[in-house]
């Protein structure tokens, strides 16, 4: 049988990044890095 | 290979499928062995996440991929992070609260059973083709260049991976992913060790680094916008971004991975792990690709790097030819290896005004070699005026002529268990899929739980037959990565136009989207045979048309009932 439905837990039990919006905002944070960083790195060794 | 190296390669993967089997032995609950116990950790979903999509292609040919033309690569990757974060505030709380075993049974809710049935069978037609390639890719590679059977090799990873997902189900998967997973990163970073140990003693990394920058195998962003380039910063995060969004959203193999979560928190912290690492990842392995060039500045390589095939030419009418190619490419590229010697000493001298004559002429040697080995890739064609491709067979010739026993071993365990961890979650969708989107709604609705658990793992046995039949009879001329990439994407954009549509296009019913979705699919296929746009682009297209027909018929269809979710 299937359980329950659940509802969205709010939480994200991680040190510092408490809320979803924080833990989407580092994601981002990381992307746009890498992005910033490939792209230098390509330029600054062609 | 050696009986150190097959000691490693076959204990490891059989020992990492019996462990599996016997973690997960007795699961006779429908909900366990199609979602798992529902305890898995958010990392090991994300571990789970990651084995699924790098497949053996991956690990075998996209060192191939930044050999040949560098990072540009990795921009097929920058859409990910993005729909990652999509799909773990819109798609996921709905799966979680609709409660379903596949992403289709959400179609059914929202639309009809037609449409819940167009997106099964769309996702077991293009993921059917994917589990042959996956079982297929490394197996061409692998037989080739050790002198294995095909057959065999087809054969017997085909059967592993059939029998432990089969009998152990999602839980199975992921638990044998991890390890796999493990084993993986620990090949590939040995590999990049040894890799950078055995480059000349002169030649520091930052100078291999320069070396690789200087003959263009560094640029990994482009910013131009041309629609015909397959890799610009524009195609890889609006089309990366739309094959992200299907694949990781709508395709029911990851689908399931993150619904093995016992929380809402646990599926998207999987999500976000991969969000963080993929693009990493994907850049670590065309660096190593970009690196093993570099080696092969100073190493001599082979002209063509599938020398099973080469020998096999060199020995008809054509031998002449292929001496005289050797023999103008050993001189060429001995005469490039000096020229790069005298840039990296002319740089470290400093003295700028013999740096860039020396970069210059290391270039044109360059240049002199890429038109020998061009000739010897035409050479191989059959196809006239055509050259033939062996990038998947650079990273391979590397470990086998370079790396140590053992460390070979280990490497060959990479790819396979590569190849096992991504058919396993194919299967085990494919598998769920079938019984829960075709057979329980459409076949027998009413039986036991304890029943669709059997039929469950007759069906995963079935796909898995059904893949390496398909392996068996299949032929591959692309590159083995962009081939998967070129199939995802062909049938990727119209599945995600229907969970869009669901989602954000409140009043378009079922039937407007159904036969939306059919349109849109079959001018998909049109614009891929008819046009030369890069791949990635056919993932919008396909979504916006499914979305935008859907809407245009609605107004013809008139007022629908439908059943938001």
């Amino acid at each position: 049988m299937m359980p329950a439905p659940e509802p969205d837990d709010s939480d994200t039990g991680l040190p510092v990044l408490r809320s979803w919006r924080a833990v989407y905002l580092f994601v981002l944070g990381c992307f746009a890095t890498y992005v910033t960083a490939l792209a230098i790195f390509g330029r600054y060794l062609a | 290979m050696n009986t150190l190296d097959y000691i490693v390669l076959v204990g490891t993967l059989v020992s990492i499928a019996v462990y599996g089997l016997w973690r997960t032995r007795g699961r006779r609950d429908l909900h366990d062995y199609l979602k798992g116990a529902g305890t898995t950790p958010w990392f090991v979903i994300g571990l789970s996440i990651m084995a699924t999509q790098a497949s053996s292609t991956t690990f075998l040919s996209t060192p191939g991929q930044g050999f040949e033309s560098g990072l540009g690569f990795v921009q097929n990757y920058f859409g990910a992070p993005l729909a990652l974060i999509v799909i773990a505030i819109v798609f996921v709380p709905i799966y979680r609260r609709l409660n379903v075993y596949t992403a289709y049974e959400f179609l059914g809710k929202r639309f009809d059973q037609k449409t819940r049935l167009l997106g099964a069978g769309l996702f077991l037609v293009q993921r059917g083709i994917g589990a042959a390639i996956t079982i297929y890719a490394p197996a061409i590679v692998l037989s080739t260049v050790m002198g294995w059977s095909l057959n065999a090799t087809i054969l017997s990873t085909g059967a592993l991976v059939l029998i432990y997902t089969a009998v152990g189900g999602s839980d199975a998967v992921n638990l044998t992913q991890k390890y796999q997973i493990g084993v993986i990163f620990l090949g590939m970073i040995t590999a990049f060790g040894v890799l950078v140990s055995k480059l000349p003693e002169w030649l520091s990394f930052g100078d291999a680094l320069t070396v690789a920058g200087g003959l263009h195998k560094l640029e990994a962003v482009d910013f131009s916008f041309d629609l015909h380039k397959r890799y610009t910063i524009w195609s890889g995060i609006f089309g990366g971004m739309f094959l992200a969004l299907s694949y990781f959203g709508t395709d029911q193999s990851q689908v399931q991975r993150y619904l093995s979560g016992g929380s809402v928190r646990e599926s998207r912290l999987g999500l976000m792990f991969n969000g963080v690492f993929k693009i990493p990842m994907q850049f670590f392995i065309l660096l190593l690709g970009a690196l093993v060039f570099v080696f092969y500045q100073f190493e001599r390589p082979p002209v063509f790097f599938n020398q099973t095939a080469w020998q096999q030419r060199a020995q008809g009418d054509a031998a002449p030819k292929m001496r005289a190619l050797e023999t103008a490419f050993d001189a060429a590229h001995a005469q490039k290896s000096a020229l790069l010697k005298t840039w990296i000493e002319a740089k470290h001298g400093g003295d700028p005004a013999r740096i860039e004559p020396a970069r210059a002429a290391a270039l044109d040697a360059h240049d002199r070699v890429e038109a020998i080995r061009t000739a010897a890739k035409q050479a191989m064609s059959s196809e006239p005026g055509k050259a033939a491709k062996d990038s998947d067979y650079v990273f391979i010739t590397f470990v086998l002529d370079h790396l140590p026993h053992g460390l070979i071993g280990l490497l060959v365990t990479v790819f396979f268990a590569a190849a096992l961890s991504s058919k396993a979650g194919e299967l085990n969708a494919l598998g769920s899929t079938t019984t829960v989107d075709l057979y329980r709604h459409v076949i027998r609705p009413d039986a036991a739980d304890a029943h669709y658990v059997i039929a469950s793992k007759w069906f995963t046995a079935g796909w898995g037959v059904v893949a390496i039949t398909l392996a068996l009879c299949a032929t591959l001329t692309e590159n083995l990565i962009e081939f998967t990439n070129i199939v995802g994407s062909i049938f990727y954009g119209v599945p995600l136009g229907l969970f869009l549509t669901a989602f954000f296009l409140k009043k378009v019913g079922g039937t407007a989207v159904f036969w939306g979705a059919l349109m849109a699919q079959g001018l998909v296929i049109v614009c891929y045979f008819s046009t030369d746009i890069g791949y990635l682009w056919l993932n919008p297209i396909g979504c916006g048309l499914c979305m935008l027909l859907g809407l245009i018929l609605q107004a013809f269809v008139g007022e629908t009932k439908t059943n938001p979710g």
